[in-house]
């Protein structure tokens, strides 16, 4: 576990994969948006508003992934300390924040011309909403706190707790009557959606992927630098 | 060391298990109030009186017809059990026609047609091209599906 | 082309949500990247303040490398 731990080795393999990973992206938005918006076909039912679900899925999934991923870096910071887990909690959490408004804005825009409202209060949209304050909720917590590790202590609480919510997101079209309708590409029986929109839409969800790995990279060598000031400007305030 | 860290492992997965428990119980004990809509099937087990509430169907085949004072339409909506006499002066969703899951929120008239003020379109997961819906059509391979489910068991 | 731009009549929401995509994760990159940019251009002048024994107390410093 802590082979990784070790701040040093961390920025090295960052610095690694960095290249890779922008590159990718930059590539995969390229071929996804030209699949989304010029090669993938109409649907039967709801014409050209089912471009919309190449952005809207992507950014629910990488809200969802974000929280969880997040959720076990808290579990790590706490039974571990594992010294990285908080920075990258921290680094993620605005970026998570950003998947999920963009979800929540890209649904209220799809929803209005389809279901004939921008907005219910169904069980998948408002735990979605509740995912969205948790992620600000997280964000103010960790700088509420003069001591920043009562902060990160407090945000991994939260983290933790907030954690129900995500299957609740996931099977609340499954559980309860929604004016969402159920999954069409994570279900049991295979995708409900024609190959031809199914690609783009995949190649889409791992351009949003390799922009957040990207992202948060960066975020948490920001934050790593961060963690030197403070040191540096203690030993200054205390030694010099 | 070891036996530290397990015991911090312990209490967060008992705590977890705990929240995760409480939590289910909760949902479980409203679920009536999480579920955004009733099926017709539900309006006749359990009817509702002059409460608001919100049904979900499927559009009956051939019964759109537009009401004579020009704006009002009447329609059923069914799952398949049950049927609803729905009539509305609400414009409809795009998504609106026969055979499409909607919604409607409104009350229970007296002569046991619903009165709808708000008309909401539900479609299913399926997503396609319009070639390969009409092939499906074609070969009957085709089937609406219900936009929910009863939430009241028959008989209770 | 203006069949395109059309979108079949939900231009707007179609365009809206490309358009809102765009804002969101460009803006969260260029804000990380400037960040970034700030944070260790002030590492590096407070570095170069303080006098080189000093610096090994800094979270992040290289000198951890632990043997096996």
């Amino acid at each position: 576990m802590h082979r990784f731990a070790n701040p040093a080795r961390f920025l090295r393999l960052a610095a690694l994969i960095l290249p890779w990973v922008s590159v990718l992206s930059a590539i995969l938005f390229a071929a996804g948006l030209y699949l989304a918006l010029f090669v993938s076909p109409e649907d039967y039912q709801q014409g050209d508003t089912v471009r919309i679900m190449y952005v809207h899925v992507p950014a629910a999934w990488m809200a969802m992934f974000t929280y969880s991923s997040m959720a076990v870096a808290a579990a790590c910071a706490l039974v571990w300390r594992h010294p990285l887990a908080e920075v990258y909690s921290k680094a993620a959490a605005p970026l998570g924040a950003g998947f999920t408004l963009l979800c929540l804005v890209t649904g209220s825009l799809w929803g209005e011309p389809m279901w004939g409202t921008w907005w219910v209060w169904d069980a998948r949209l408002t735990s979605v909403l509740i995912l969205f304050f948790l992620y600000l909720g997280y964000m103010a917590l960790v700088d509420a706190f003069d001591d920043p590790q009562r902060g990160h202590r407090a945000g991994a609480i939260l983290l933790l707790v907030g954690a129900i919510n995500v299957p609740i997101i996931k099977f609340s079209v499954d559980w309860w009557n929604t004016l969402h309708q159920p999954a069409s590409v994570l279900r049991m029986d295979g995708p409900a959606i024609h190959g031809d929109m199914l690609w783009p839409l995949l190649i889409l969800a791992l351009a949003f992927k390799t922009y957040f790995a990207a992202t948060v990279i960066l975020r948490m060598r920001a934050e790593l630098a961060e963690r030197k000031i403070q040191t540096l400007r203690l030993t200054q305030a205390g030694g010099v | 060391m070891m036996t530290r860290k397990k015991r911090r492992l312990y209490m967060l997965l008992l705590a977890l298990a705990g929240l995760g428990t409480a939590t289910a119980l909760t949902l479980t004990a409203f679920e009536e109030n999480v579920a955004f809509f009733f099926s017709p099937s539900d309006l006749a087990t359990k009817p509702p009186g002059d409460k608001r509430v919100r049904v979900g169907g499927l559009v009956e085949g051939g019964s759109v017809v537009k009401v004579d004072d020009g704006v009002s339409t009447r329609f059923t909506i069914t799952d398949t059990a049950h049927s609803v006499t729905i009539t509305t002066d609400r414009p409809l969703p795009d998504l609106f026609r026969e055979g499409q899951g909607v919604l409607v929120e409104g009350r229970m008239g007296s002569d046991g047609v619903f009165v709808a003020s708000e008309v909401l379109a539900k479609h299913d997961e399926k997503y396609m091209p319009k070639e390969v819906a009409d092939a499906l059509k074609a070969s009957g391979q085709f089937k609406p599906e219900l936009p929910g489910k009863p939430v009241y068991e028959a008989g209770k | 082309m203006a069949d395109f731009f059309h979108m079949g009549g939900y231009a707007i929401y179609v365009w809206s949500s490309y358009g809102l995509a765009l804002l969101v994760l460009v803006g969260l990159l260029l804000a990380s990247l400037g960040t970034l940019r700030r944070k260790e251009r002030l590492l590096r002048s407070l570095e170069q303040t303080l006098p080189r024994r000093r610096r090994r107390a800094g979270a992040g410093d290289a000198g951890g490398e632990e043997k096996p």
